[in-house]
């Protein structure tokens, strides 16, 4: 089930709006003087199941297990963006952290206003500024992983793809997808397709379940998506047509079981944790840190929901391939 | 190619339940561009009461009380209060996105996304057809002969009709014109709102701002359609076609962006170039105030 309504939106609000009106802004400072972390996410939002999901586990584990005071935030529009940011900042947190690509210019120029606090960016880089760490993934390398795994599924020989908002990072995942196909299954056939050109490509599940359904109808029968909650759509397509569907960021496999081949997983979640701890423990590091198969950070998932679907040959292809990968003797094309 | 025709089908589902409630509020006289807000309500509506009883038809159902309940706002600000339609409308869409993101914090902890939802469905013995043909779908499709004859067969819809064209000869002639008006709108709300319904049922998911303009494509189509259910029909069914178009042509040369403007585009072309003159109810948009 959904996370419990703990640190509503509307309680930010609310202290904003108190900080705003020229209130103490260190009123509502914890008396233990616990590390003030914020999150704001990206579209999509809290409960994707999906990007946003994985950043906000992240964050509750580290809540969990170092007693930092945690609040979240989901921007209504586009320009709440940066206020959210920079509010967070303005109020003494000690770790702001923006979910998504979309938040680079917005990190760079508040970063820069506050050099005293932390910033963290998932999805994208800043570099020259020591207060912000950039985390960002290697998604083509798990992309690889799940192509293979989808071609040696297919029965049809024709297998699909659909991407949130057309941007060079979702093509990632593309390219990554049809090498690791075309590297199993030469003659596969891929259909690929984007829900859009906007930020709000990433939440249009009507719009999935479509670009899902044609693709299913011209003989797809395992679909990887890279695009947030649109992606619900292409698994509803994925269960009602008796196909394959392949997760993204988080571990979807329990959303359609039986439909789902596995998930292709990124760990925003392990990275934001870890650059909590690495502020808990006083060494934090600015600057690109990068996550790939390599460092555990995108892989594919096998757990009770899938174990039946993967069969042990399909598992020691990927893995193979995985080894591959990380000795560097296989190159994963990003474009 | 069956594929195709049933994705246009879908897609347009939506946009006729929505131009048809728009064509009943504008035939008697009330432009109705709240039909984004209902639109959205009705999908949140739907989702909320199918998450919480378990029964995606109650959501359908909740989905139209929903949409009733806010082209009653409109109708009573809009004819009580004689504030300007378009005003009104455009305040009622603002009202929708905040109440519903709002509204989902509330229901389900987040403001972006819903839980899982079931989904209408019929009959298991319904057949592998109706997999791809949604119930609502169908309900839509019947919906046009069903708007044809009310408009144009039955008693209210001359009442309607006249009220639209002409409220100060209707008037004379011992019609309630805002009464009339009044039912017209609500009309409009409880097709918007099941338009709605099929949003996020058919989808299983609600998200934030889910109508995404389609209430204001449904008001191009019913001009397109030049107020008349077939024709409304075949407009939303070009706009079904052309943004379904894009799943089933693999092009890669042809970009994203330009299969996103079809829709659009086509309108522009089909409002200038092929259906010549069109003339709305004459009275459309313009407050009747009785002395």
């Amino acid at each position: 089930m959904l996370p419990s309504l703990r640190t509503p939106v509307l309680v930010l609000a609310a202290a904003l709006l108190a900080a705003g009106c020229g209130g103490s802004p260190r009123d509502d400072q914890p008396v233990d003087a616990a590390l003030r972390v914020g999150m704001v996410f990206d579209i999509g939002g809290k409960g994707d199941r999906s990007f946003n999901d994985s950043a906000y586990r992240g964050l509750m584990r580290a809540e969990e297990e170092f007693g930092i005071h945690a609040v979240e935030f989901e921007p209504g529009q586009d320009s709440d963006r940066e206020q959210g940011l920079r509010k967070l900042a303005e109020r003494g947190f000690d770790l702001v952290i923006g979910v998504g690509f979309l938040f680079k210019e917005a990190i760079r120029s508040v970063a820069a206003d506050y050099p005293d606090v932390h910033f963290a960016l998932v999805d994208e880089r800043i570099t020259g500024l020591p207060n912000v760490a950039s985390l960002v993934f290697r998604e083509e390398e798990g992309a690889f992983l799940v192509g293979a795994l989808a071609a040696l599924q297919s029965r049809t020989g024709v297998i699909g793809f659909v991407g949130g908002m057309k941007v060079p990072l979702i093509e990632r995942f593309a390219a990554g997808y049809r090498a690791g196909a075309v590297a199993v299954r030469p003659d596969i056939t891929i259909h690929v397709a984007y829900a859009g050109v906007t930020p709000a490509a990433f939440a249009d599940p009507v719009k999935g379940k479509e670009l899902a359904l044609s693709q299913i109808g011209r003989g797809a029968d395992v679909i990887f998506h890279a695009s947030g909650t649109t992606g619900n759509g292409v698994i509803e397509a994925a269960r009602d047509k008796g196909v394959f569907a392949i997760g993204v960021d988080s571990n979807q496999n329990f959303m359609a079981p039986g439909h789902m081949l596995t998930s292709m997983v990124k760990r925003v979640d392990n990275a934001v944790y870890d650059t909590i701890r690495s502020l808990v423990q006083g060494d934090f590091r600015g600057g690109v840190h990068e996550f790939g198969l390599a460092e555990d950070g995108v892989g594919y998932v096998v757990d009770e929901h899938n174990a039946d679907l993967l069969t042990p040959a399909m598992r020691a292809a990927a893995d193979s391939l995985a080894a591959e990968i990380v000795a560097g003797r296989v190159v994963v094309p990003r474009q | 190619m069956i594929g195709l025709l049933l994705g246009t089908l879908r897609t347009a589902t939506p946009l006729l339940f929505a131009a048809l409630g728009g064509m009943f509020s504008e035939r008697g006289g009330v432009v109705n561009i709240a039909l984004e807000g209902i639109l959205l309500v009705g999908a949140f509506a739907a989702a909320a009461a199918a998450y919480y009883s378990g029964s995606p038809w109650l959501g359908v159902a909740a989905a139209v009380v929903a949409g009733v309940g806010l082209a009653a706002l409109h109708a009573l600000v809009s004819l009580r209060f004689r504030v300007d339609q378009i005003v009104s409308g455009v305040a009622l869409n603002m009202l929708a996105l905040g109440a519903t993101e709002f509204l989902m914090w509330i229901f389900f902890g987040s403001g972006s996304n819903s839980p899982r939802l079931g989904s209408p469905g019929l009959p298991a013995t319904a057949g592998r057809l109706l997999v791809e043909l949604p119930p609502l779908t169908l309900l839509a499709l019947l919906a046009v002969p069903a708007s044809s004859w009310l408009l144009f067969r039955s008693r209210f819809g001359l009442r309607l009709r006249a009220v639209g064209e002409h409220p100060e000869a209707a008037d004379s002639l011992g019609l309630p014109v805002h009464r009339l008006q009044f039912y017209g709108v609500l009309l409009s709300g409880a097709l918007a709102g099941a338009g709605g319904a099929f949003l996020s049922l058919n989808a299983h998911y609600f998200v934030k701002n889910m109508s995404a303009g389609r209430g204001f494509i449904a008001l191009a189509a019913l001009i397109f359609g030049k107020w008349r259910p077939g024709g409304i029909l075949g407009a939303t069914l070009l706009f079904g076609f052309a943004e379904s178009l894009q799943g089933h042509l693999d092009l890669p040369w042809l970009p994203v962006r330009f299969m996103q403007l079809l829709p659009y585009l086509l309108t522009m072309v089909a409002l200038v170039g092929v259906i010549g003159r069109c003339r709305g109810p004459a009275a459309v948009g313009r407050l009747f105030v009785k002395d």
